[in-house]
C-alpha cells in the first residue's frame, strides 16, 4: 500500500460508520449481549478484547446480521442492518434485502471459510462477478491486484487446501476487500493459525489499517491491538467494561476486570 | 524394588508401567541404529487367496465345459437387433429415470430441509410413500394407471370446463409408465442422498457466502451444491447401478427393456439359459461402464480436496 493515500480518518466525522445502541442478544437462557453501545467512526480501527464468552464475537457478528438481535439497533452508515423500522418496532428484513445491505461489510473469519472447490482467484471474484455483476475481466484484474497486495500474487491458481493457514487467511482478506467494503470485521483472524504464521496476517491487517480502512477486530493479539488500534474495547459478560485508546485500556487499565484479564494474557 | 535395564541402559523400575515394552534380551552384534526391521508376515491371506482362486477356476471350468450351456449359440444372440433394442431401452430408462429422479429429489430434499412446516411434512410423506411401496408394485400401478384415471385433461377444477382431454392409455404407454415408476421411486432415495450431501457442507461456508452478500439461491448453486456433489457421487453411483438393474422390473409391464426382449426370445427359442447369459453379459457391460464413469466424475469433483 502506498504511503501517499490520504487517510480519511480526519474526513467526515459527522455520521459514525457503525452505531450499535443497547444491543441485546440471548442464546436460550444465556444473555450474551446485555445492552452494548458501540460507535465507530470512519477510518477508525477498533480492537475488541476480552475473555472467551464475553460476547465480543457475537457483537461482531450482529454488526452484519450474521446474528439476529433481540433489542436495540445497529446502524451502518446511517442505515439499519438486518431490520427495517416501523414506528417503534424493528422488523427483520427479507434475506435478499439483508444481503444487499451487507455487501459493503467485509468479514474475515477465524477459520477462513474459503470456498474449497475454487482457486484463490475464483474465491476472490465469486462475489464481485456474481453479486456485484462486475465484468469478469475487471474482476480478475482487480483480484490479481488484491492478491499482490496481500503478497500472494503467485498463488492465484492454488486451491485453499494447497495453501498454509496464513496464506488462506490472506486470500480471505483479499476476498473481502474485492467487494470494496466500507467496513471490515475480523473475527479472531489469527486464532486458528500456527504461531509462526500469525505475523504475515497481522502485517496485511496493519497495512489495511494504514490505508484508512475502518476495522473492527476481535483479537487475542494484545500487542497488535496496542500498536494498530485507535481504540481498544474490553468486554466481559456481555457488556463493554472499558473503552479508550490502547495506551489507556492496555497501558493503564482503570477497571479491575480489565486488569485481571490483561495480567492473565500478557 | 526390582528393576531392569532398558534399551538405553536406563534403569526402569518393574512397577513403572514401562515394563510391558519388549526388551532387548540378547546382546546386539551391531549398533542399535543398524538394526534391520523385518515386517510381520501374515500367511493366512495367501492361503485364502489360493483357495479362492482354485474355487473360481473350478467353477469357470465347469461352466465352460457344461454341455447344458451352448456358448457359441449364446454368442450369436448377443447382437440380435431385438436384444440391442432392449439394451437401448434399458439405457434410456436408467438415464432418464436418474435424471428425473435427481431433479425431483433435489426439490424434495430442499423441501425436507425447509423451515416451512407444510413443505417439510409433504416431503416426509413423499419419501415415506415412495420408499415403502416396492418398486415392482409401483410399476404395476403406473402400468395400469388407465384403470384409475381414465382421461388426463386440463380445465378448471370443480367445473365442466375442459380445454383438452386425452385418454390416459394414449398418454402413458409402457415406456412412460416405466419412467414414472422408476423415477418417482428413485427420487425418494435420491432426496435423502442430496440432503446428506448438503448437510455435509460446513456451516462456515454459508456464513462466508452470506457475508459476501450472496443470496440463498446463489449460495446453494455456487457454494453448497458443488461441495455436496462430491459427497453425493458415491451413493448416487450406487443408486444409478441399482437402477440399471432395477429397470429389469419393467418387464412385468412389457416395458421393452433388455430383460423383456431376452425373455421374449427365450419363449420362442427355448434357449432360456443362453438368453439369460446374454442379459448378464450386457448388464455387466453397462454397470462396468457406469462404474468407470463414476470414477472419473469423482476425480473431477475432488478438485481442491486434500486426502
Amino acid at each position: 500500500m502506498n504511503a501517499t493515500t490520504i487517510s480519511p480518518r480526519t474526513a467526515s466525522t459527522e455520521t459514525p460508520l457503525v452505531e450499535a445502541i443497547g444491543v441485546r442478544k440471548r442464546f436460550g437462557h444465556h444473555e450474551v449481549l446485555r445492552g452494548v453501545d458501540l460507535t465507530v467512526r470512519r477510518g477508525e480501527v477498533v480492537c475488541l478484547i476480552g475473555p472467551s464468552g464475553s460476547g465480543k464475537t457475537t457483537l461482531l457478528r450482529t454488526l452484519n446480521h450474521l446474528e439476529t438481535i433481540e433489542h436495540g439497533m445497529i446502524r451502518i452508515d446511517g442505515r439499519l442492518i438486518g431490520y427495517r423500522q416501523e414506528r417503534d418496532r424493528l422488523h427483520e428484513l427479507a434475506p435478499r434485502e439483508v444481503c444487499r445491505r451487507r455487501e459493503r461489510i467485509g468479514v474475515v473469519f477465524q477459520h477462513f471459510n474459503l470456498f474449497p472447490h475454487m482457486t484463490a482467484l475464483q474465491n476472490i471474484i465469486e462475489a464481485p462477478v456474481g453479486v456485484r455483476r462486475m465484468p469478469r475481466k475487471d474482476a480478475l484484474e482487480e483480484a490479481r491486484r488484491l492478491l499482490e497486495r496481500v503478497g500472494l500474487a503467485d498463488k492465484a491458481g492454488s486451491y485453499p487446501s494447497q495453501l498454509s493457514g496464513g496464506q488462506q487467511q490472506r486470500v480471505a482478506i483479499a476476498r473481502a476487500l474485492a467487494m470494496h467494503p466500507d467496513l471490515m470485521l475480523f473475527d479472531e483472524p489469527t486464532s486458528a493459525l500456527d504461531p509462526e504464521l500469525v505475523g504475515e496476517v497481522l502485517a496485511v491487517m496493519r497495512d489495511l489499517a494504514d490505508s484508512g480502512m475502518t476495522m473492527i477486530v476481535v483479537t487475542h493479539e494484545i500487542a497488535f491491538a496496542q500498536q494498530v488500534a485507535d481504540r481498544v474495547v474490553f468486554m466481559a459478560d456481555g457488556v463493554i467494561v472499558e473503552s479508550g485508546p490502547p495506551e489507556q485500556v492496555i497501558g493503564n487499565p482503570q477497571n479491575q476486570r480489565t486488569r485481571e484479564f490483561l495480567q492473565a494474557v500478557l | 524394588m526390582s528393576a531392569r535395564r532398558g534399551a538405553e541402559g536406563v534403569l526402569i523400575p518393574e512397577d513403572s508401567g514401562i515394563s510391558t515394552l519388549p526388551r532387548l534380551d540378547m546382546p546386539l552384534s551391531v549398533p542399535p541404529a543398524d538394526l534391520t526391521v523385518v515386517r510381520r508376515r501374515a500367511p493366512w491371506p495367501w492361503v485364502l487367496a489360493a483357495v479362492a482362486v482354485a474355487a473360481l477356476g473350478a467353477f469357470l471350468y465347469g461352466m465352460a465345459t457344461n454341455p447344458a450351456l451352448d456358448w457359441s449359440e449364446t454368442a450369436t444372440y448377443l447382437f440380435r437387433p431385438e436384444v440391442l433394442k432392449g439394451l437401448w431401452v434399458t439405457i434410456q430408462l436408467s438415464v432418464i429415470s436418474t435424471a428425473a429422479g435427481i431433479i425431483i429429489g433435489l426439490v424434495i430434499a430442499l423441501w425436507r430441509m425447509s423451515t416451512n412446516r407444510v413443505l417439510k411434512t409433504l416431503a416426509l410423506v413423499y419419501i415415506a410413500l415412495f420408499r415403502s411401496v416396492p418398486v415392482l408394485v409401483q410399476l404395476l400401478i403406473w402400468g395400469n394407471i388407465g384403470l384409475i384415471i381414465r382421461n388426463v385433461s386440463l380445465g378448471i377444477p370443480f367445473t365442466d370446463i375442459r380445454f383438452f382431454s386425452i385418454p390416459t392409455n394414449e398418454l402413458v404407454g409402457p415406456f412412460t409408465a416405466a419412467v414414472l415408476g422408476l423415477a418417482l421411486a428413485e427420487s425418494a432415495y435420491i432426496a435423502e442422498v442430496i440432503r446428506a450431501g448438503i448437510l455435509s457442507v460446513d456451516a462456515g461456508q454459508l456464513e462466508a457466502a452470506s457475508a459476501l452478500g450472496m443470496t440463498r439461491g446463489r449460495t446453494m448453486r455456487r457454494i453448497v451444491l458443488p461441495q455436496a456433489l462430491r459427497v453425493m457421487i458415491p451413493p448416487l453411483g450406487n443408486q444409478f447401478v441399482t437402477l440399471i438393474k432395477g429397470t429389469s422390473l419393467v418387464s412385468v409391464i412389457a416395458g421393452g427393456d433388455l430383460l423383456t426382449q431376452v425373455v421374449n426370445i427365450s419363449a420362442t427359442s427355448y434357449r432360456v439359459i443362453e438368453m439369460l447369459t446374454v442379459a448378464v453379459f450386457w448388464y455387466l457391460i453397462i454397470v462396468s461402464l457406469a462404474t468407470i464413469g463414476q470414477y472419473f466424475l469423482e476425480r473431477r469433483l475432488s478438485r481442491g480436496v486434500k486426502r
